[in-house]
């Protein structure tokens, strides 16, 4: 047993089980999840009753089993590559929107560290940085989908989806600064542990939405335009280009797409839990002196888990409240209005924060 | 001789259609987006929190498992009346036949062996396929002996000779079984009597 525990406990080892169990157990079946659950909330929303026919013999789940017929279908589906592709290009490019969605739950960390060891992939230094990077390698995926499937609009949505990530990547940075201002790290440890911090006694967490809610908004917005969903799907855009950069793929490729964009969405509610709403940080735990570990961190999976959830649905709520940006529209509101509001959060902060200190 | 104003377009080609303008409103306001957007949330969230639990706004009919009423006089399948002792009310006069704009109603007419009754149809064929469901063939029988009022609004078969239905089929209500072995099965009519023992018909002169 104690051999086990050795070998378990081997860093490389223990990395593997904890990017097992957190894409896995976490990021996977919540991504899938959505997939219906974007379906069922919007027929909630339009006053409609949604997807309830896939079953077994009696048995609906009221919907739950259109995942399985939906997984089913994409794989016998046959996939099928246009007349003059780049083969090889056009077979990799769903993989790379897929790689870069996972990848943000590296350094997202799920509950607090028990002793040595941490409910984090890992916490490198760069921390955020290392996000950014990631997600810029999302276009990637809608780049190489457009250009390879010789097709007009994949072309357009290729392109669109590039100009867009370029824009909104620029100010998803800047409006990040004033967080880093605040909590004075880039490490994510460090920012959710700054916010467990409180003003006023213990009256307010110092959470980054209080400390930075124009942050929060200019970030979450830019976010919002990485995964390319409305009210930024000008690269998808159904009314005009048909489907966008993924318009010819089919069966399990174009199932990769929709699964990339919507752990991708997981990851973003990840991420704002965790620099915007305390991260795994339960409020007011702290008065609960002598609280058993295991009860802490069983309270701080299920808090990181509510939020994340909460941020899911407020998303797709979203997607189905805001009406789809013109082109031009998406490029002015990042340069225009984004981009300055960003530089002016990062002068208020300093400016506060050296008025503070 | 005042000019008629039938055409909307004057002369000069220019058109003179009533158009509705709406002034776009700028400001602060409209610029940043958010407080529409939060009104649009309110909009949606407050759908999205009431079908949540219990479905109340849903106007959705799940059509197999439920179905939406109809009125009475909605014209759905045709049904042919029956007398009270349970013969066709049907006396094969043609009206129906005759005035059926798209011809889908045919019939043979056979001697009834009930001599007041003079006529029955032997064949009565309705083509559902090619029926319009107009009503006509209701407004002329003088014997209230075809109706629409079945219900069935929808009908859907796998084959074509599935939509011509025959007398016995339009009898009562749909039954698979028939399908699967339409044959015309009198069991409804009276056993051919010899004509001495006919029944008087309604002038009371005897059948001979």
């Amino acid at each position: 047993m104690d051999f086990l525990l050795e070998i378990i406990m081997t860093p490389a080892i223990l990395a593997c089980l904890k990017i097992a169990v957190i894409i896995l157990l976490f990021a996977m079946p919540l991504g899938t999840l959505l997939t219906l659950m974007e379906r069922k909330w919007s027929a909630m929303i339009q006053d409609r009753v949604g997807p309830n026919r896939a079953n077994i013999g009696k048995f609906t789940g009221n919907g739950l089993l259109h995942i399985a017929a939906d997984g089913l279908k994409s794989i016998f589906k046959e996939d099928t590559i246009p007349k003059g592709a780049n083969g090889f290009l056009y077979l990799i490019a769903p993989f790379f929107g897929l790689i870069a969605a996972v990848a943000i739950f590296a350094i997202i960390p799920i509950a607090g560290p028990i002793g040595n060891f941490t409910f984090q992939v890992t916490d490198v230094n760069p921390g955020l940085l290392f996000i950014f990077a990631i997600t810029s390698l999302n276009v990637y995926g809608a780049v190489l989908a457009g250009t390879s499937s010789n097709s007009k609009f994949a072309l357009l949505g290729g392109t669109r989806a590039s100009a867009q990530m370029i824009s909104y990547e620029v100010f998803m940075g800047l409006a990040l600064m004033g967080i880093f201002m605040v909590y004075g790290t880039t490490r994510v440890s460090g920012i959710v542990n700054g916010q467990n911090e409180y003003w006023f006694g213990n009256l307010v967490p110092m959470w980054g939405i209080f400390t930075q809610p124009l942050g929060f908004i200019l970030f979450f917005t830019a976010l919002v335009a990485e995964t390319k969903r409305a009210p930024f799907d000008a690269p998808e855009g159904e009314s005009e280009i048909v489907a966008g950069y993924f318009l010819e793929y089919s069966g399990m490729r174009w199932s990769a797409f929709m699964l990339a964009e919507y752990v991708s969405l997981v990851g973003v509610a990840a991420l704002m839990t965790t620099l915007f709403f305390g991260g795994y940080h339960v409020p007011w735990l702290h008065l609960w002196e002598n609280a058993p570990q295991w009860i802490v961190t069983i309270l701080q999976i299920l808090k990181f888990t509510f939020f994340t959830v909460v941020f899911c649905w407020f998303q797709i709520q979203l997607r189905w409240t805001v009406p789809k940006f013109r082109f031009d529209q998406t490029m002015g509101l990042g340069w225009k209005k984004l981009l300055p509001l960003s530089l002016v959060n990062i002068i208020v902060t300093a400016l506060v924060i050296l008025t503070l200190a | 001789m005042p000019k008629l104003n039938i055409c909307k377009y004057s002369s000069g080609g220019i058109m003179e259609l009533k158009v509705k303008r709406v002034e776009r409103v700028d400001g602060v306001k409209e610029a940043i987006f958010l407080p529409a957007i939060f009104n649009g949330l309110r909009l949606t969230v407050k759908h999205f929190w009431r079908n949540l639990f219990g479905a109340r706004d849903v106007v959705t009919i799940n059509y197999p498992e439920e179905k939406r009423h109809v009125s009475p006089r909605w014209r759905g399948r045709h049904r042919l009346t029956r007398l009270q002792n349970g013969f066709l009310s049907c006396v094969a006069c043609y009206m129906c036949e005759t005035v059926c704009p798209s011809k889908c109603i045919h019939i043979e007419a056979g001697e009834h062996p009930d001599l007041s009754v003079e006529k029955y149809p032997v064949v009565f064929d309705i083509d559902e396929l090619r029926c319009v469901f107009c009503g006509l063939c209701v407004e002329a029988c003088p014997k209230d002996a075809i109706r629409m009022d079945t219900g069935v609004v929808s009908m859907a078969y796998t084959s074509r000779q599935t939509f011509d239905f025959t007398r016995d089929l339009l009898r009562d209500s749909y039954d698979p079984k028939l399908h699967s072995n339409p044959k015309y099965e009198d069991e409804d009519l009276p056993k051919p009597v010899k004509q001495s023992e006919a029944l008087p018909n309604s002038q009371g002169i005897p059948a001979t």
